[in-house]
């Protein structure tokens, strides 16, 4: 039973078509890795499915509600869905702790102590337990992105959407974040991950998507899509990121 | 009469607007001429201020340092009324428009020095350290190689600053220099009807929009965009 | 120099409108009370509608930005205190000060409010609204701390800006610092009382000025 249905979904800005019909469903606790050139539409499928962008037509089921109707309480919906971004977008003006709360204590209307005790346990999680009272100017990338992941886990999503996590990261720091992204598969939380990193999605993947100009043109195991591609489009990526 | 006609009547009366538009396009010629003439001088007496802090001498840096937060913290109209009523107590008789031309200078070379002085301090040192290594003097490096990057830095501050300064010609009319507001007031006040004030208004507006405008464009051009 | 002593610096005159001249500050301080709150608050207005996706609001609000932005201050005072009573409309002074304030200030203070938020960056806002919250919570909570810590300096040197302006309340005989000290001039026939006016807005707004520098050297910094 997918938790994530996604039919016919395109996308268009201005007169370019960006998505040309993806069809996608992602199972509960499956990891599914997104991969393919820049401008193949990866980033804005992620950003569809929680609608910071507005689609431009099909359909996008997220447990039992459909996303893209007018009565769809965003707020409560964009709540279950974590979101992780390239950037890491962290409240520079707010500490660690502060960042992980704000939603839990004007969202969720949960009392300062109640969110101050699940950010702290959420920051635990991603190894951050001594950084609660830090700013994010005092944080390496590496530390800002885990509590970028603790902040979207503190609102216990049924999924998380990470948008190249970490690219914007330098070569030393990659390894804590994909570490943490580990844990999080391993303790059974549904993801769906945009990324470069193949050694990470060789191991952790259930099923990698190859994406190009706006269409899935391949979906498999991650043992099938790198060693035997069917697609001369996948073999040519894949080759090249391998080199 | 309908309220509309009244409305019209009051404020966009055709035969007074017909009389009186002469008078107004004499108001415009003395703000620009006022105006510009503050804008050179205003932005030349900053630059020499700021150029002057350069070079660190104790005594004359307290006396900019002085002059410059004075003419920030005053309201220009105190020190209109105050040199225009003032001074001839003192057998020092200025005319009118050269009051408010020397006060809006003051006023605008203040914040001018303050933001030249902030683009020399943002210099980088290295800037400094290469021109004096080639062998330029000082006064040469200032001149030719930190004044250039210093005024290009401030042109956004400054454009809107130079606005706003400029517009306080309208407090000339407190002191009867006729530019346009004193002349719409001495219309209106023969009138009887608020028709000069309002034509009074629109050539404000219709002389400074474009101004604010490329203000606006300057601003965006040269914008620098904190994280 | 005796003259001129006599003339600007007459302590014996500049004690006997000392009252009068404290009344005007307290009237300065009372009207700075007023318009700087609405100023601040009818200036994040027109920020935000002149943010909006609507591009009729969005313009329509830059259009009336720049209109009152281009019209001199003391040309709307005029206006409104001494043009509207011929179309049967009369204003108290305090209320054609507030309105023609009202109007300049939030010009300027919407200008400055506007460059604050589009300072915040795009991932800001998607960051808060990833984690459900709602715009006017992404704003209040996320956006405008931050905007408001990167235009402080400007926030800070537009109100002493309109601290000054209040001295043209003056022209419309609105009984405020200079005004007393303008009437104590003409009374006495000597200019003592407005350098006094002048001291007083100059110890009233020199440690902010002092402020604006420092603030503007540490955003510098950053």
């Amino acid at each position: 039973m997918p938790i994530l249905t996604i039919s016919g979904l395109r996308k268009s800005f201005g007169t370019t078509e960006v998505l040309k019909g993806i069809d996608l469903s992602v199972s509960n606790r499956e990891l599914v890795f997104i991969i393919g050139p820049s401008g193949s539409g990866k980033s804005t499928l992620l950003r569809c499915i929680n609608r910071l962008e507005e689609p431009t037509g099909g359909g996008i089921a997220f447990d039992g509600v459909e996303v893209t109707d007018r009565s769809t309480d965003l707020n409560a919906l964009r709540r279950s869905m974590g979101m992780v971004f390239q950037s890491f977008n962290l409240y520079p003006h707010m500490t660690a702790l502060a960042n992980v709360t704000l939603a839990l204590r004007k969202v969720l209307k949960k009392s300062r102590d109640e969110a101050d005790a699940i950010g702290r346990e959420a920051l635990a999680k991603v190894g951050l337990s001594d950084k609660t009272a830090s700013y994010p100017s005092e944080l390496s990338g590496g530390q800002q992105q885990r509590v970028a992941i603790a902040r979207a886990l503190a609102l216990d999503p049924k999924i998380v959407l990470f948008d190249e996590p970490t690219s914007a990261l330098d070569p030393e720091l990659v390894g804590s974040v994909l570490a943490v992204m580990r844990d999080l598969k391993a303790g059974g939380m549904t993801m769906l991950v945009v990324s470069h990193e193949l050694r990470f999605a060789r191991d952790a993947a259930d099923r990698v998507i190859f994406m190009d100009q706006g269409h899935i043109v391949e979906e498999g195991p991650p043992s099938a899509i790198f060693n035997e591609p069917r697609e001369a489009r996948t073999r040519a990526f894949v080759a090249g990121l391998l080199r | 009469m309908t309220a509309w006609e009244r409305f019209l009547e009051t404020f966009f009366k055709p035969e007074l607007m017909v009389q009186y538009w002469p008078d107004i396009l004499e108001g415009v010629v003395v703000t620009v001429q006022i105006a510009a003439a503050v804008v050179v001088t205003g932005l030349a007496l900053g630059l020499m201020l700021a150029s002057v802090r350069a070079y660190q001498v104790r005594f004359l840096n307290l006396f900019i340092v002085i002059f410059v937060d004075v003419f920030r913290a005053l309201p220009p109209l105190v020190a209109i009324l105050l040199i225009y009523f003032g001074l001839p107590n003192i057998d020092i008789v200025l005319p009118s428009f050269a009051v408010l031309w020397l006060v809006l200078s003051f006023v605008l070379a203040a914040f001018a020095e303050e933001i030249f002085w902030a683009g020399i301090t943002s210099t980088p040192k290295g800037q400094w350290e290469a021109a004096r290594s080639t062998g330029l003097t000082f006064s040469q490096t200032l001149l030719s190689v930190v004044l250039p990057q210093a005024i290009r830095l401030g042109i956004p501050p400054l454009t809107n600053r130079t606005i706003a300064i400029t517009k306080n010609t309208a407090l000339g009319t407190v002191i009867g220099v006729s530019e346009i507001l004193s002349q719409a007031t001495s219309a209106q006040a023969f009138t009887g009807n608020a028709t000069p004030l309002m034509m009074g208004a629109l050539a404000y507006i219709i002389l400074f929009i474009p101004i604010v405008a490329v203000g606006r464009w300057i601003e965006t051009r040269f914008a620098w965009r904190r994280a | 120099m005796e003259v001129f002593l006599h003339q600007f610096l007459n302590f014996e005159i500049m004690q006997k409108v000392f009252p009068l001249l404290l009344k005007g500050l307290w009237t300065t301080l009372y009207l700075c009370v007023l318009v700087i709150p609405l100023g601040l608050a009818g200036g994040l207005l027109l920020a935000l509608l002149s943010l909006s996706r609507r591009r009729a609001v969005a313009w329509t609000t830059i259009a009336l930005v720049d209109l009152f932005r281009a019209a001199p201050p003391l040309v709307l005072l005029i206006l409104l205190y001494s043009g509207l009573p011929f179309a049967g409309i009369k204003l108290t002074p305090t209320a054609a000060v507030c309105l023609a304030f009202f109007c300049n200030t939030s010009s300027y203070y919407g200008e400055i409010y506007r460059a604050g938020i589009e300072s915040v960056g795009r991932g800001q806002w998607e960051a808060a609204r990833s984690t459900g919250l709602s715009a006017p919570q992404t704003l209040t909570y996320v956006i405008l701390p931050q905007a408001v810590r990167n235009v402080l300096p400007d926030l800070v040197s537009n109100t002493i800006e309109v601290v000054k302006l209040t001295s043209i309340a003056s022209v419309v005989s609105f009984p405020e610092l200079l005004y007393s000290a303008d009437m104590a001039r003409s009374v006495t026939l000597n200019s003592s009382p407005v350098v006094l006016a002048a001291v007083m807005y100059i110890l009233l707004l020199w440690p902010l000025v002092r402020l604006v520098s420092r603030l503007e050297r540490q955003v510098a910094a950053r």
